[in-house]
């Protein structure tokens, strides 16, 4: 079992998520670079949060265009996991990997704070170690986190459970007040319809260690593990 | 005759410059945080009669191509492609032809 870490230029979590690969999951795990072709024999890739070319134009649109998006997609397409953190969701949203748009929060601020979600959806390959209405918290850190989706989407994205995360309170509950950045339902994470791809913008890969105020991030990345362990044996 | 092959060579292989002024906008069903700001502000400063502001982006882009129709046809992929998010925005752009 492999991770791919993607590098693109402005990335800055890419560290963090091969550290907590590396030296707290004790995975085996590799930098893939922006420019490269291929994304080699991973089972796992992530997309790193960061300001992928500066977040000009619009965050992830530029990024959406690297080369190595295209082995992403051809990844994605033949059901490998993909998983797209802070920035790394915009770029997948960008690219049309995963449903809706994210902009500018609705307050106009960057919030760094912790938050608390609530899993909504808890049958998908980061999210099997969990149990739909389980709060997990971990950081948020960024201006372009309001999810957009049309009354229409936001139907669609119900009735096929691709809702993964929502923004919640300390006591589960779904508010205005839980809600960092003005996302449509609260949403803070959402997946592709087959449940392969999935970004959120909270960041797991930050709450992997107590020390860093939370280890609820692990249960995504345990989640993984078991997954595809149980798949290895089928 | 001679004429009339080196004409239409030498016109397929002409190439005019373009200019084209891009604007984006988020589509009306969105909300628009800045231009909230912006309009909060005006009226702060006392432009009490301001209705609404909508904040969006402008782009100019210099391009070559054989005809308004090309020139056109690249201007409306590129905007559908990079420019704007289809999702959350919309876009326009006028054409003239550069130096005339």
């Amino acid at each position: 079992m492999k991770f791919g870490v993607i590098v693109f230029p402005g990335s800055n979590c890419d560290l963090d998520a091969y550290y907590l690969v590396r030296d707290v999951l004790k995975k085996p795990v590799e930098y893939i670079y922006y420019n490269q072709g291929s994304i080699g024999q991973n089972d796992v890739i992530i997309l790193p949060g960061g300001f992928t070319y500066g977040d000009y134009l619009r965050s992830g649109a530029i990024a959406r265009f690297s080369p190595v998006m295209s082995a992403v997609a051809d990844f994605a397409e033949r059901g490998g996991i993909v998983l797209g953190i802070c920035n790394g969701f915009q770029v997948l949203t960008e690219a049309g990997l995963l449903p809706g748009a994210l902009y500018r929060n609705n307050h106009l601020q960057f919030r760094c704070e912790q938050v608390y979600v609530r899993i909504e959806n808890d049958s998908l390959p980061l999210t099997c170690a969990t149990s739909k209405g389980d709060l997990l918290k971990m950081p948020v850190a960024h201006g372009d986190g309001n999810y957009y989706a049309s009354p229409e989407l936001l139907r669609e994205l119900e009735e096929n459970k691709q809702i993964v995360f929502r923004y919640s309170g300390q006591d589960g509950s779904v508010t205005a007040e839980a809600n960092p950045n003005g996302s449509t339902g609260n949403i803070a994470g959402v997946c592709n319809r087959r449940g392969n791809v999935t970004g959120l913008m909270p960041h797991p890969e930050r709450a992997g260690e107590s020390i860093l105020g939370s280890e609820d991030g692990l249960v995504i990345f345990n989640s993984i593990i078991s997954y595809l362990e149980n798949r290895e044996v089928v | 005759m001679l004429t009339a092959k080196f004409c239409a060579v030498w016109k397929e292989a002409k190439v005019l410059q373009w200019k084209a002024k891009v604007e984006v906008t988020l589509k009306k069903a969105v909300l628009d945080p800045q231009g909230a700001a912006v309009e909060n502000s005006l009226r702060a400063l006392g432009y009490d009669h301001i209705k609404q502001v909508r904040v969006g982006k402008y782009i100019e882009l210099t391009l070559d191509a054989p005809g308004r129709e090309e020139a056109s046809a690249r201007v409306e992929e590129m905007s559908r492609r990079l420019l704007s998010n289809p999702i959350i925005e919309d876009f326009s752009y006028t054409l003239q032809e550069a130096g005339a």
